[in-house]
């Protein structure tokens, strides 16, 4: 646990007109779990980048093993020995687990051979994966292992994780700390990048903390709180979101028996949804990545038609309306994608204010559209949501993640809905931001909207819904109180297993 | 080591400076394969693009920009609204034939009765014409999901078959001493297109472009149908999330496109052509594809790549009787400026940087 196995030494990368890295050095030990923390546009991809040999570095230098380590690319740090799974799979959905490995590697072994490896490593690290399966049939979690067993293959002495729980049920993170903590014990360093600062506490030994591209701290997380770490993250006091007590008014928002087929051959159709969202109240809806939350969103925006009696508004069957009629009567949706789906990436911030304001805001006038209103309530929306940008006519893409996803909610809430549906808010938004969009949803809510959100962040929806559901396989669990519940039987309502649990009882 | 970098924004100066820069090149690489011809290529250059609207006579020429700018306007604004929301209708050449073929025939069939409303109903018949023509593919591909391109391209060659059928048969000039071709509609003045103002080159059809360059700026600028169709081609998500329908929106593109064709080829028939033959059509409805990405789809920009193509159109013809060069070679000089306009624009979403290696 003493030698480092990766020392970096005042790593600078800067790009036209920002400074992701400036003299970042910090080491890695032996067996050890070291955790990347900091916000969105810290610098952690940046820094992971050049370990990985995707970026150069301006300046600095880095030690591998007792050697001097520049990479040039991605194949020269995989053959001294560096492996990394990205947050974002590079998987083939029609092929299977042991042709999408020989895929990525540079002299695949007979495919019968690598299965007996697959199989092997598999056993050895507690993650059951059959080579043979289609990848597309897989969950989110077994793609992940697939690519967890992509890099160990390689037999890494670092292996580089970027966000890996964010598609995972609280038991399959489980398995995987257990699986790091089998790779930690032979040696083996993990780099790993988190948000979830809790999970840092139990898992890792060692913590860098990087705010604006520069290391502000290393610490032992188990030492400290999470409510410090978040801080030195943002660098300022965090307010947690309050919720002040309302009264539920009548239901706004029912879906009865909700069937959808997904339009994608490897989405997830819905099957049965049944719920009621009564005016000022929180739903929360979790579920592992994948099974229907786009979909449900679909079908209540309106790009996905059911049934009209499959989702009412006030009693009224709205099933068969498109999305511009569902906005009129005030069921407004902010999409999971930012880029591409809720908003286009190279219109201005002008044009996809329109983009769903169109209707509600007035910014048409019998098909002709006033460019001039639009501006202003684009203004509008950057000032109340802090949005960080020149200007309402910069492109949307030009935006950091996190500034265009407080566009996006920003530009559904004030339109004033009467229900709204937003799927993962918060998803890779900085902590200061996530609680700023929380506190919208639930000053939204105070004021009497029905606020549905879908989300994979457990933590996220304990603090802002009253009741919580998941979703599993397209099917609905039962809706809960939060308050009820424990972070051990969400996962098993995510999991699916809540029939069973109520045979239990 | 030259590098290309992508721009956090697309660059509005290179939007425009595209063209001009793809203008250039083209020069340049056109001068060079005239001189490979054997032909002094600055004398070749100044014959295309100088001599049309200079020489000694260019008062006969100069009208002729406006009679074959006008269907290339035409025709490349309706293609403009499709390209626009990614919609690729490729068989413009198709629809304007039946569209001449529609109006001539609605002509012929009231020759040689005389009539304020024969013209109109002309206008009207190949506008039509060009719409049906156009709906063939729109209609299979929302229904079944084939793709357009392909579609409409095939039926530009079935609409060639239709017009030397035509031309043989059905609409072959009964007076004719069995030639073929149908009467000539220059002699019919009911049906008769005429310059509005004699020796300008001005009539119908540069009309109706010049009305389509304005309908076009307002609706893409100012209508939200122009908003969906934008949207749709920048991001098809987001625009069914804004509540476009997409089905919808393919037979609107198609049949607006197809009616502005099927209209220039009208123009075409009753006018500077006079006659449904054989070899009516000289492929305006493919050099509007590239007039249409000249012009940066936008309808100021199609007005002047128009005029533009137009003019190498007559130089080219110019450039034929008195250099001696092939038809071929115009029609390589005009390719090249899509050519070049492709490959230069990928300035406008990113940029070069000169890069010296770093020692490591």
């Amino acid at each position: 646990m003493t030698a480092p196995v990766l020392s970096i030494k005042g790593l600078t990368k800067a790009y036209p007109g920002v400074v992701a890295n400036s003299d970042v050095s910090f080491e890695v030990m032996k067996g050890e779990v070291h955790a990347l923390l900091g916000e969105n546009g810290a610098g952690k991809s940046t820094l992971v980048k050049m370990i990985y040999g995707l970026v150069k570095p301006d300046h600095g230098t880095m030690i591998f093993q007792g050697k001097a380590y520049a990479p040039a690319e991605p194949r020269a740090a995989r053959a001294a020995g560096v492996a990394m799974v990205f947050q974002h799979f590079s998987l083939f959905d029609a092929l299977n687990v042991a042709e999408n490995i020989a895929l990525g590697m540079e002299h695949p072994p007979r495919l019968a051979d690598l299965a007996g490896r697959i199989r092997e490593v598999s056993e050895t690290y507690g993650l059951p994966l059959d080579p043979f399966r289609t990848v597309g049939d897989l969950s989110a979690g077994e793609r992940q292992r697939v690519e967890i067993i992509r890099c160990l293959l390689q037999d890494p002495r670092l292996l580089i994780m970027d966000e890996p729980t964010s598609v995972l049920t609280p038991q399959e993170v489980e398995i995987l700390f257990q699986t790091l903590r089998k790779l930690t014990a032979e040696g083996v360093a993990i780099l790993y990048i988190s948000h979830k600062l809790e999970e840092i506490r139990t898992l890792c030994d060692t913590a860098t903390i990087l705010r604006l591209g520069k290391k502000v701290a290393t610490c032992t997380p188990a030492d400290t709180t999470a409510r410090a770490l978040a801080e030195m993250m943002v660098g300022t006091v965090l307010h947690t979101p309050e919720r002040s007590g309302r009264a539920l008014g009548d239901v706004a928002l029912e879906l009865s028996g909700l069937s959808v087929r997904s339009p994608s051959a490897f989405g997830c159709s819905l099957k049965d949804i049944s719920l009621e969202v009564r005016q000022g109240e929180v739903l929360g809806l979790g579920g592992v990545a994948g099974n229907g939350q786009d979909e449900l969103l679909g079908a209540l925006s309106g790009e996905l038609r059911s049934g009209p009696d499959m989702v009412k508004m006030h009693g009224r069957a709205v099933g068969m309306l498109g999305p511009m009629e569902r906005r009129r009567i005030g069921l407004l949706c902010a999409p999971e994608e930012r880029l591409g789906h809720a908003a286009a990436p190279d219109m201005s911030l002008t044009e996809n204010a329109m983009l769903t304001g169109s209707l509600r805001e007035r910014l048409e006038r019998r098909g002709f559209l006033d460019w001039g209103r639009a501006r202003g309530f684009a203004e509008a929306i950057i000032q109340r949501f802090d949005v960080r940008t020149p200007g309402p006519g910069n492109a949307a893409r030009s935006l950091s993640g996190g500034n265009l996803q407080k566009f996006v909610i920003g530009r559904e809430v004030m339109q004033r809905p009467e229900v709204l549906v937003v799927n993962q808010p918060t998803w890779g938004v900085d902590a200061s931001a996530a609680a700023a969009i929380r506190q919208a949803l639930l000053d939204l809510a105070a004021g009497g909207t029905a606020v549905v959100v879908i989300s994979q962040d457990l933590d996220e929806l304990m603090e802002i819904a009253d009741r919580f559901g998941a979703l599993n396989e397209g099917r609905l669990s039962r809706i809960r109180p939060t308050s009820e519940l424990n972070i051990e039987e969400i996962g098993l309502m995510m999991g699916g297993a809540h029939d069973m649990e109520v045979a239990h009882v | 080591m030259l590098k290309l970098e992508k721009r956090p924004q697309p660059s509005k100066a290179w939007v425009w400076l595209a063209p001009v820069v793809a203008v250039i090149a083209t020069m340049i690489a056109g001068g060079a394969l005239f001189a490979l011809l054997g032909k002094d290529p600055l004398v070749a250059i100044r014959t295309i693009f100088w001599d049309p609207l200079f020489s000694e006579f260019a008062f006969f020429y100069r009208p002729q920009l406006l009679v074959k700018g006008a269907p290339l306007v035409l025709i490349a604004i309706g293609l403009s609204l499709g390209f626009r929301a990614g919609i690729w209708n490729i068989g413009a050449e198709g629809q304007y034939i039946v569209g001449a073929l529609c109006g001539a025939g609605v002509g012929l069939a009231f020759y040689p009765m005389e009539g304020w409303f024969i013209f109109p109903l002309m206008v009207m018949a190949g506008a039509l014409g060009g719409w049906a023509w156009a709906m063939i593919p729109a209609v299979l591909k929302v229904k079944f999901g084939t793709n357009e391109i392909l579609v409409s391209l095939m039926l530009v060659y079935v609409a060639e078959q239709l017009l030397a059928s035509m031309a043989l048969g059905l609409m072959k000039n009964p007076e004719g001493f069995g030639f073929p071709g149908s009467r000539n509609l220059q002699q019919y003045p009911s049906a008769h297109n005429a310059e509005l103002i004699a020796g300008s080159g001005m009539h119908w059809g540069v009309v109706a472009a010049m009305v389509a360059v304005i309908f076009a700026y307002v609706l893409m600028t100012r209508h939200i149908l122009g908003f969906h169709i934008r949207l749709t081609g920048e991001a098809p998500r987001a625009a069914r999330f804004a509540g476009v329908n997409p089905g919808r929106l393919v037979l609107i593109c198609l049949g607006l496109a197809g009616a502005l064709a099927g209209l220039a080829g009208m123009f075409e028939v009753s006018g500077p052509a006079g006659r449904v033959s054989i070899d009516f059509n000289v492929g305006y409805g493919f050099t509007a594809i590239i007039v249409a990405f000249l012009g940066r789809l936008h309808p100021l920009g199609i007005l002047m790549a128009g005029l533009l193509m137009a003019l190498t159109y007559i130089g080219g013809e110019i450039a034929q009787s008195r250099l001696g060069l092939p038809a071929a070679a115009i029609q390589m000089f005009q390719g090249m400026l899509l050519f070049f306009l492709l490959a230069v624009d990928v300035m406008t979403n990113y940029r070069l940087r000169l890069t010296w290696r770093e020692v490591a």
